[in-house]
C-alpha cells in the first residue's frame, strides 16, 4: 500500500490519500511489529499495518482478540511491549503521548459522559482539555454533525443510550482529529440507534475523516470500511472486503431448474468459463466460474438447449462474515491440534 | 507540551458543576456535616462552667475549636477519595485520559476543585462559630475563643489539613479499586495530622507559636510535594486496564 516514495495510495481509484496538511509522505497510522503483553498474557502480537489519510479502516475480531488494547496502545494509554508505531505522523513514545492525543480522538465502547452535566457542559469540559480557542463554534459544529443541536442543554443522564453514543461521537469530533478511533461504536445499541450511528460514520467518511473502527459487527465493517483487518491476537488477514471474499471463496453460480437434468455433465462441462460443477440437491447445481456476469448467459442458453425449465441462476454471495467464520474455524482447528 | 492551566481549569470547572448537581455531596457532605460540626462546639461553649480554671476553660474551648478543624480534614477526604476511582467506576476516566491532559494537570484540577469549597465552608463555619461566641457566650468564654493562638491555629491549619487530606485521598483513590474502600481509607488517613492539632488544642503539646509554625511548615512541605508524589502513583495503564503492572 505504500509506494517507493512513501505515498499512501488508494488501491482501486488510483487516487492518493493525503494528510490533512497536504503532505503525501506519511500515512495516518503506521504500525510495525507491535506487541502488547500483560505479564504472561499476550494481548496482541507482532501486528503490522498502515492506514492512509481519509481511509475508513475496520478492525475485526472476537472478544478478547486485542482490538481495544490496540486502540488504547495507539492512543498512548498503554505502552507497547515491543514494536513501533507512528500515529498521525508522530512516533509513538512515552514522551510524545500528549502530542499524539492532541491530534487524535478515541470514542470508547461506553461514551463515559458526566451524567449530571448537560451535553454542552460535557463538551465544554473537553474543549478546555483540548485547549480549543473557538470552543463555542466547535461545540456547535460537533453537535450539528451528530444532529444534537436541540439537545445541548439536556442533562446527559436524561438521554437514551443511542443519544449518549452520539454525544460521545460529538466529543470525539471536537478537536477535528487527524485519526478518529471508534471502539465498538454500536455495541449495545438497538438496530435503529445503530443505523443512526452508521449514517453518522458514513457522513464522516464522506468528509474525509480517517477512521479506525473496531467492531465485531461484520455487516457494519462491510458497509462502512474501505479495508478491514481481522485480528485474533495476531493479524490474520488484511484487505478490502471484496478482495478477502474472493481470496477465501471461489466465485459460483447457483442454478435451479424445475426437474433434475438427465445429463448435467453434458450441459455444464463444456461451457466456457465454467471451472467445475456439483449437484447440491435435486434440480439445484453449483457452478464454479471465472466471472459470473459473462458465464451466466451461456449457462442459460445451454439449459434452454437441454430443454430445462430454469427457475433461477444467481451468483452465490459470500459475506465478510463467511470469511471471518472461516478464519475463526481455522484458528479453532489450530488450537485443537 | 507544557503545563496548561486551561486544562486544569477545565477539570476544576467540571468538578464544581458536578458537585452542584450532586445532591448527596451538596446536602450531606457540604451542608449537613459542616453544620453538625459547628453546632456541637457552639453548644459546648454555653455549657462551660464559669467557675472553671483558666486552664480548664482553655481546654474546653480548644476542644470546641477542634470540631471545626474536623471540617477541613474530613470533607476533602471523602471528596478526594472519590476523585479517581469514582470516575473510573463511572467510565468517565478513560475519555479524559485520552485527551492531551497530563496527570499533573488532572490532579491539580481535582485538588483545587476540592480545596476551594472546603476552605469556603471551613471558614464560613468558623465565622458562624465566632459570631455565636461573640454574641451569646459569656465574656470570659468569648475572650478565650478569640485568643490569638486559637484564631491562628484555625486560619493556618484549615488549608494545610485540607491539603494533606486531598493528596492522601487522591493517592488512595488512584490505587483503590472500590469507592467505598477509598473513602474509608481516606477518612482514616486524614486523622494523623488532626491528632497532632488535637494535642495542641488540648494543651498536651504546648501550643506555642514555634510549635504551631513548625507543624504548619511540615504540613506545607508535605502539601507542596504532595502532587508530585501522587503523580508518581497515577498510572494510566493500571487505571485503564485495572491491572497491577
Amino acid at each position: 500500500m505504500t509506494d517507493e516514495d512513501g505515498v499512501v495510495a488508494s488501491d482501486d481509484d488510483g487516487g492518493v490519500h493525503l494528510s490533512p496538511d497536504g503532505e503525501r509522505a506519511t500515512p495516518a497510522l503506521v504500525v510495525d511489529h507491535l506487541t502488547k503483553r500483560f505479564g504472561d498474557r499476550v494481548a496482541f502480537d507482532d501486528v503490522s499495518f498502515e492506514v492512509g489519510y481519509g481511509e475508513v479502516f475496520g478492525f475485526l475480531g472476537p472478544n478478547g482478540a486485542g482490538k481495544t488494547t490496540i486502540v488504547r496502545t495507539l492512543g498512548t494509554l498503554l505502552a507497547p511491549t515491543s514494536g513501533s508505531a507512528k500515529v498521525a505522523g508522530i512516533p509513538l513514545t512515552a514522551a510524545t503521548g500528549p502530542q499524539i492525543r492532541a491530534r487524535i480522538s478515541i470514542m470508547p465502547e461506553l461514551p463515559g459522559l458526566y451524567l449530571r452535566l448537560t451535553v454542552a457542559e460535557n463538551l465544554e469540559c473537553f474543549a478546555g482539555l483540548y485547549e480549543l480557542h473557538d470552543s463555542h463554534e466547535r461545540i456547535a459544529t460537533a453537535l450539528r454533525a451528530v444532529n444534537l443541536s436541540d439537545r445541548a442543554n439536556d442533562p446527559c443522564g436524561a438521554l437514551s443510550k443511542g443519544l449518549r453514543q452520539r454525544v460521545g461521537l460529538a466529543r470525539a469530533l471536537l478537536n477535528d482529529p487527524a485519526v478518529l478511533f471508534l471502539d465498538e461504536p454500536t455495541s449495545g445499541l438497538d438496530p435503529v440507534a445503530a443505523h443512526e450511528v452508521h449514517d453518522l460514520i458514513a457522513g464522516l467518511r464522506e468528509r474525509g475523516v480517517t477512521i479506525f473502527l473496531t467492531t465485531h459487527r461484520l455487516e457494519e465493517a462491510e458497509r462502512l470500511c474501505d479495508r478491514v483487518a481481522i485480528l485474533n491476537t495476531t493479524l490474520r488477514q488484511i484487505g478490502r472486503p471484496k478482495e478477502l471474499r474472493e481470496q477465501f471463496f471461489k466465485r459460483t453460480l447457483d442454478v435451479r431448474v424445475r426437474a433434475p437434468l438427465g445429463e448435467p455433465a453434458g450441459v455444464f462441462a463444456q461451457l466456457p468459463g465454467v471451472e467445475g460443477w456439483e449437484q447440491a440437491t435435486s434440480g439445484a447445481y453449483v457452478l464454479t466460474v471465472s466471472d459470473p456476469d459473462t458465464v451466466a448467459p451461456g449457462v442459460a442458453r445451454a439449459l434452454v438447449g437441454a430443454g430445462a425449465d430454469i427457475l433461477s441462476i444467481v451468483e452465490s454471495r459470500h459475506s465478510l462474515e463467511d470469511v471471518y467464520l472461516e478464519l475463526m474455524d481455522e484458528d479453532a482447528e489450530a488450537m485443537r491440534r | 507540551m507544557s503545563f496548561s492551566w486551561t486544562r486544569v481549569g477545565a477539570i476544576f470547572h467540571k468538578e464544581l458543576r458536578d458537585y452542584r448537581r450532586n445532591r448527596f455531596v451538596l446536602i450531606f457532605t457540604m451542608a449537613f456535616l459542616p453544620l453538625v460540626l459547628v453546632t456541637v462546639p457552639t453548644i459546648q461553649l454555653f455549657t462551660i462552667s464559669l467557675s472553671a480554671t483558666n486552664k480548664a476553660l482553655d481546654t474546653r474551648v480548644g476542644l470546641s475549636l477542634l470540631y471545626l478543624l474536623v471540617i477541613p480534614a474530613i470533607l476533602p477526604a471523602t471528596l478526594s477519595a472519590y476523585s479517581v476511582v469514582g470516575e473510573r467506576e463511572q467510565g468517565t476516566l478513560e475519555p479524559v485520559l485520552i485527551t492531551p491532559i497530563r496527570r499533573e494537570e488532572f490532579l491539580v484540577g481535582k485538588a483545587l476543585a476540592i480545596l476551594l469549597p472546603t476552605l469556603v465552608i471551613a471558614y464560613a463555619m468558623f465565622g458562624i462559630f465566632l459570631a455565636g461566641a461573640a454574641l451569646f457566650a459569656h465574656p470570659a468564654v468569648s475572650s478565650a475563643v478569640f485568643e490569638r493562638s486559637h484564631l491562628l491555629v484555625q486560619l493556618l491549619f484549615a488549608p494545610l489539613l485540607a491539603g494533606w487530606s486531598i493528596w492522601v485521598g487522591i493517592a488512595i483513590s488512584a490505587r483503590a479499586s472500590d469507592v467505598r474502600v477509598a473513602q474509608q481509607l481516606g477518612v482514616f488517613a486524614s486523622v494523623p495530622p488532626l491528632a497532632i492539632v488535637a494535642l495542641m488544642s488540648l494543651n498536651v503539646i504546648t501550643p506555642s507559636l514555634p510549635v504551631a509554625l513548625g507543624l504548619a511548615a511540615a504540613l506545607l512541605v508535605v502539601d507542596g510535594f504532595g502532587w508530585r508524589a501522587v503523580s508518581a502513583m497515577f498510572d494510566r495503564e493500571r487505571l485503564v486496564t485495572s491491572r497491577h503492572t
